[in-house]
């Protein structure tokens, strides 16, 4: 129920996120989707690709310090409000979010979650309104 | 002025006969009190009588930091511990410090040479002097502090820190003379133009600088900014603090106090004695200390010395600009500070990889030390919050180690470049010209 999401560190510096899509794109590694969490000096890069197993391979074989991450993946109706009521029945169920990023398709919205728990966020989000994604 | 005519101003013959005469008195103490020197002197086959006179000085052996690091704390020490009033101590390379006892004596012999340091520059009794080394362990604060009562000018220890209200005293206080580091007076000028004042707002007039190297271009600019005179001051805590040398108002090279500190310079991978005039390594005896005495102690220093009495009416001998290390040591914000402490502190730590690189610049006329390391990928985390705290862990360590703070950079694996042999482990940025 859950997807495997990519975490790559990075330092801060010019170009460098661009070495990752190249290796993906000459890999034929689909990205599709995204977020960069920074700090002063470095930058973890999370990716939601296509071949997960190849992404780790190939960035590894390139000297990438790349991790995997569970994370759940929903989708919600694109219309005003939608992820707010999820939203609210997780705090209500005390599902802490570390981080969380989204983008929409059409009638669709797509939300990436890190919990700290895991298994009851996914135990919390069926009673939701919403579609968990187990693969991509 | 010259505080101590009979001393400073000695005739080369009768310097040299006062030499020999505390070199026996100097062997012959450390041959009965200090094992570590003993057991040296008996490796090499050498009695106290067979020094006769300061010439006798290449027959003994040489001591380095590394002999004080093994014989930690108190292994060097020749006093009895009822006989030491006070102890100094200066940051280890692998978290051995370095321990310096001083006896009563001791102490007198730092404020006499101290004193002696700041009449050449010009102060007299009138003076307000502002000590802003720092106070501690380090022996920049306490040596200059005691030397300025010494001379009887008014001592504020201000040490460092706090900028802005020491620019207030300066002013309040009308402070006329200050002890620190060249970068602090730069940064002090700084701070000064930031209040919107100048060095027409402030009566400054002379500036003891020392601790860490700079250049003539530095002079000149601290000379403009603050509107004073700055001299040069040069010490170290294995022989005694600041004040081992000093320059006169001729700034031809700094007037080593040696009738206390018996100066040489040697080749330092041969280790022959050279002669005045060629450059090598500074090796310094302690004439007179009771503490912890040194025979021929290597300062790892490059520089030369020169003999010839100075227009200033000194016959002593005067050491040239310090031009660079034997060693790799590095100093930053006055800090002696060695690669091998980096890397002693990274090694106890399993998130990162034994590789690293110390990027030392100069900011704002302020020295800046960053660490750059790699995390293993095992340790790798999603999680910012743990791979800030992995971060702040090293820095906080690494400040403990080397008394200063370094801004440490967390880097990719295999990023830091690695090189064959010994590795290069040091990017020094700062321009001194």
């Amino acid at each position: 129920m859950t997807i495997k999401q990519l975490s790559i560190f990075l330092e801060n510096k010019t170009g460098r996120i661009n070495e990752v899509t190249k290796i993906l794109g000459k890999h034929g590694i689909n990205m599709h989707a995204f977020s960069m969490a920074e700090t002063t000096d470095f930058g973890i890069l999370r990716l939601i690709v296509s071949e997960v197993d190849k992404a780790v391979d190939v960035l590894r074989n390139e000297n990438f310090a790349v991790m995997l991450t569970d994370v759940v993946w929903i989708n919600c109706p694109n219309v005003a409000g939608s992820l707010s009521v999820i939203l609210d029945h997780l705090a209500e169920n005390q599902i802490f979010i570390e981080y969380m990023y989204a983008f929409a398709e059409g009638d669709l919205a797509n939300v990436i979650i890190r919990p700290t728990d895991i298994n009851k966020c996914l135990l919390v989000l069926k009673e939701c309104d919403c579609n968990i994604q187990d693969k991509l | 002025m010259i505080w101590n005519p009979n001393k400073e101003s000695m005739s080369r013959d009768e310097m040299h006969a006062l030499q020999s005469k505390r070199l026996q008195k100097l062997v012959t103490y450390v041959y009965h009190n200090v094992p570590f020197y003993r057991n040296k002197m008996q490796a090499m086959d050498i009695s106290p009588e067979d020094i006769r006179s300061i010439d006798d000085i290449v027959k003994l052996p040489f001591t380095t930091k590394q002999d004080l690091r093994d014989n930690y704390p108190y292994g060097l020490q020749a006093a009895p511990p009822s006989e030491i009033v006070r102890v100094h101590a200066s940051s280890g390379t692998t978290g051995n410090p370095t321990i310096v006892g001083y006896t009563r004596k001791d102490l007198a012999v730092w404020s006499e040479v101290m004193a002696r340091a700041l009449t050449a520059y010009g102060v007299t009794r009138s003076d307000t002097f502002s000590v802003s080394y720092g106070y501690g362990l380090f022996t920049g604060g306490l040596g200059a502090h005691y030397g300025v009562e010494n001379l009887g000018a008014t001592v504020i220890p201000t040490s460092t820190g706090n900028t802005e209200k020491h620019i207030r005293l300066i002013r309040d206080l009308n402070i006329t003379g200050i002890a620190c580091t060249p970068s602090y007076a730069l940064y002090l000028a700084e701070t000064l133009e930031k209040m919107g004042l100048s060095k027409d707002d402030i009566s400054l007039k002379i500036g003891a600088f020392g601790a860490e190297p700079w250049t003539e271009n530095m002079r000149k600019e601290i000379e403009e900014r603050l509107g004073l005179k700055g001299f040069n001051l040069y010490g170290l805590s294995e022989i005694m603090g600041p004040g081992v040398s000093y320059e006169c108002e001729m700034q031809n090279g700094s007037h080593i106090n040696e009738d206390h500190f018996y100066p040489e310079i040697i080749n330092p991978d041969t280790l022959e004695q050279l002669p005045y005039g060629e450059q090598g390594e500074l090796v310094f005896t302690t004439l007179t200390k009771e503490g912890m005495p040194l025979l021929r102690y290597r300062t790892k220093d490059l520089c030369t010395l020169h003999d010839g009495k100075c227009e200033c009416g000194r016959t002593s001998v005067r050491m040239g600009r310090i031009v660079g290390r034997s060693d790799d040591m590095l100093i930053i914000r006055g800090i002696n500070v060695f690669p091998s402490q980096v890397e002693s502190v990274i090694l106890e730590m399993p998130e990162f990889e034994p590789q690293y690189m110390l990027v030392v610049d100069r900011i704002n006329n302020l020295d800046t030390l960053q660490v750059q390391v790699e995390v293993r990928k095992d340790f790798f985390s999603d999680d910012i919050g743990r791979m800030l705290n992995m971060k702040k862990a090293l820095s906080d360590k690494l400040k403990s180690v080397l008394s200063i703070s370094a801004d440490v950079k967390l880097m990719e694996p295999n990023s830091i470049e690695r090189s064959q042999g010994k590795g290069k482990h040091v990017i020094d940025k700062r321009i001194l010209k």
